[in-house]
């Protein structure tokens, strides 16, 4: 996999990139692009805004936001690929929220599976207090399975996007296991948690009795990506525990924190939390 | 004070008139996670039997917070037309409902009822209303208000045009104001919602609206909506401002959650009073959403449509220029689906109108409901159809910094144009000067936000 160099390098770079609040800045994704359109499918004209009275001026709009401007009209409607680039992006969004990861996928990562109490998706995305409990069979499984009481404990659910988790999850997984271990850290076994929301891992903490836990989450789908995926990390946790002593990595996909880099910051992340002994709130003081 | 109705020979008693208010609302994902909806659709109407047996004064009598322990209970009480409730306080709920829909209610008189309803006499009536009754009604009153511009007159449709960037980029923002404006929109305001709380981040873009509104001569108002405390912080620092926003909730803990109380209101008015930039004499701008109080725990075992009428009821105090529910921003969790947003989306402007508030909506949704744009595009039809005072627009419906959906710039004329609808008088004319609106139509230069960087140094 990678070397140690190789992530020191990425996380010096990562970590230049840190602001106060300890979240991350991120890359702008492209300006003046429509973000996740496919260019292949063009239909209509091929020009949207037909004529502007000042061209250099709408590409130097174009370049300062990625609204989606100078999209032109017909009468009091969108054009034909505007109306179809948008209902793309909210079928993509959509999509991720309400599909499953692919059972294959978590498997060929040898991840053992558990479920939140919600049970199925609709009352995964109605019930978030469903979503924040382990079923009992999980609970159990947990046992059986997981290494009891380690430094740290990674997992990954699907949150509000299962594509954020197939898009990310097989690239950062070794960088923070290995990363981690390197620092002499004990490491947990990994799992994935169907149906999960972030403060599920407040029980994980419990169950497993682990120091440091970090959850790997879909986020909510927007339309520039449906494959953005946060990092929730948190220390000494328990049920009941105030939301803001999580530390929170987020916008990590391919346009923003790519996976390989989230996966160096946050083990240096871990690794302060772990020194002060401390998260979130916390950890910025 | 009955309780109980029996249907299908089953009797279903009901705890106190907070529990009735609850069942008898429509289906809302937030009551049922809150643990407070009916278990089943025959409960539901039963619960709409008991209170359309109920009289005005029972509601008047229980407000779901306790009096002694909340501000906007207090303001909502204290703040009632008397004389109009002795008169119409032994009414059932029933006929509180036909009373409204009766050809012989007049806007005049539907005006002077609404002074003196509680906010749990508006939402009980709602709960008594169906989707077209909700229109009916909302549809005989127009509510006014003046700031720079005077919004809500029959007739109109107005917008707020929205320009949102996900760095708060000076130039990006202005990029989507400018394409906004050749879509004919931002009658009612040109209103940003930052990313950084700020008062420099503020006050940067206060300058940047200002300026443009007074190079363009654009009749119209704008706001930066910060919180409260820092718009407040921005004004005493010299910065532009028409206009200042809150988001508010339907309780005094609520309100705290959002970091702000009647007091703090108050300073703001009384500071816009003397260095705002605005005419007036409105110069408040309120958001509202049903499910904010759940959301903070701050709801009393009341139901969504409940606490979201008493936002209403705060919000009338202080003459706001504007108020609009975000209905679908909260999520699935209290707004599950199209179905459920579209209600609410109609509750929440027939309450707000019969408040006596210039109602306007931010019909929107989130990626993770059961909505697309198909189901916003019908609510801004029926709102549009109902007299609401102003709709949202954003480039091609997407808003790149809050991540959701809501109307595109383009929206409001085509509902305009089916509706018979115009924007507000001098804003058209505004328009007709650009060379952006023929007629009520856009033009064929319409849609170019070149317009107005070739007759400017922006």
């Amino acid at each position: 996999m990678l070397d140690e160099k190789l992530i020191a390098l990425i996380t010096e770079e990562v970590v230049r990139q840190l602001t106060a609040n300890g979240r991350v800045v991120l890359p702008d994704r492209s300006p003046g692009q429509e973000s996740s359109a496919d260019p292949q499918n063009v239909v209509g004209s091929d020009r949207l805004l037909e004529d502007p009275l000042d061209p250099e001026a709408l590409e130097r709009m174009k370049k300062r936001t990625t609204a989606r401007i100078g999209v032109g009209k017909a009468g009091a409607r969108l054009k034909t690929q505007t109306m179809l680039s948008l209902r793309a992006d909210h079928a993509r969004a959509q999509d991720s929220v309400f599909a499953d990861v692919d059972p294959a996928f978590i498997e060929k990562l040898g991840l053992l599976s558990i479920e939140s109490q919600a049970g199925d998706r609709n009352t995964h995305i109605t019930r978030p207090d469903l979503g924040r409990k382990i079923c009992p069979k999980g609970v159990e499984a947990l046992r059986q399975h997981c290494e009891m009481s380690p430094d740290v404990q990674i997992y990954a659910s699907d949150g509000l996007s299962s594509a954020a988790i197939e898009a990310n999850l097989e690239k950062i997984l070794p960088v923070l296991t290995e990363g981690l271990q390197a620092k002499g850290l004990k490491v947990g076994t990994p799992f994935y948690m169907r149906f999960g929301r972030v403060a599920a891992e407040d029980q994980v903490a419990e169950v497993l009795g682990a120091k440091v836990v970090c959850v790997l989450i879909g986020e909510r789908p927007g339309l520039a990506t449906a494959e953005s995926m946060s990092a929730y990390i948190v220390y000494n946790a328990y049920v009941g525990i105030p939301e803001a002593k999580r530390t929170v990595v987020s916008n990590i996909h391919k346009d923003g924190l790519t996976a390989v880099e989230a996966g160096a910051y946050i083990t240096e992340v871990i690794q302060q939390i772990l020194d002060r002994k401390a998260s979130g709130v916390d950890l910025v003081k | 004070m009955n309780l109980s109705a029996t249907l299908s020979g089953k009797t279903y008693t009901f705890r106190d008139v907070k529990d009735v208010l609850a069942k008898a609302s429509e289906q809302k994902s937030g009551d049922v996670l809150a643990g407070i909806a009916a278990e089943t659709a025959l409960e539901r109407v039963a619960a709409k039997y008991v209170l359309a047996n109920l009289l005005v004064r029972d509601l008047r009598e229980n407000p779901v917070v306790p009096y002694e322990d909340d501000e906007v209970t207090r303001i909502n009480q204290d703040g009632l037309d008397e004389a109009m409730y002795e008169r119409i306080k032994n009414m059932t709920m029933a006929e509180l409902r036909e009373h409204i829909l009766d050809y012989g209610m007049s806007e005049a008189n539907l005006k002077a009822l609404g002074k003196a309803l509680t906010a749990e006499t508006v939402a009980g009536v709602c709960k008594l209303m169906t989707n077209l009754d909700l229109i009916y009604g909302a549809n005989k009153v127009r509510v006014e208000a003046t700031c720079n511009t005077t919004i809500g007159k029959r007739g109109c449709l107005s917008t707020r045009l929205q320009p949102n960037h996900s760095t708060d980029n000076v130039e990006g923002i202005t990029a989507s104001l400018f394409e906004g404006l050749s879509y004919g929109c931002g009658d009612a305001l040109l209103g940003l919602n930052p990313v950084n709380d700020t008062v420099s981040s503020l006050a940067e873009v206060q300058k940047r609206f200002d300026e443009v509104k007074n190079r363009f001569e654009i009749p119209t108002q704008i706001c930066v909506l910060g919180h409260i405390t820092t718009q407040i912080e921005a004004v005493k620092r010299g910065a532009p401002c028409d206009m200042i926003f809150q988001s508010i909730a339907g309780s005094q803990k609520g309100n705290t959650a959002f970091g702000f109380s009647a007091a703090t209101v108050e300073e703001a008015m009384a500071l816009l009073k003397e260095k705002g930039t605005a005419k007036g004499p409105d110069v408040m701008y309120f958001e509202t959403g049903q499910g904010s109080e759940l959301s903070s725990d701050a709801h009393y075992g009341a139901d969504q449509v409940t606490m979201e009428a008493r936002c209403y009821a705060f919000a009338r105090q202080y003459h706001p220029f504007m108020v609009n529910t975000v209905v679908g921003f909260i999520g699935p969790e209290y707004l599950y689906d199209s179905k459920q947003v579209i209600r609410a989306g109609l509750e929440d402007h027939f309450m707000g109108k019969l408040s006596g508030i210039p109602m306007g909506c931010d019909c929107c949704y989130t990626n993770h409901m059961m909505a697309d744009q198909n189901d916003i595009e019908n609510l801004a039809l029926l709102l549009g159809s109902a007299g609401v005072n102003y709709i949202l627009g954003v480039p091609a419906s997407d808003d790149i910094m809050l991540n959701y959906q809501t109307n595109a710039y383009h929206d409001v004329n085509a509902v305009r144009e089916v509706l018979g609808l115009r924007p507000i008088a001098e804003f058209e004319r505004w328009l007709e000067k650009m060379g952006i609106m023929e007629n009520g139509h856009l033009t064929a230069r319409a849609g170019d936000p070149t317009i107005f960087t070739a007759r400017s140094n922006f």
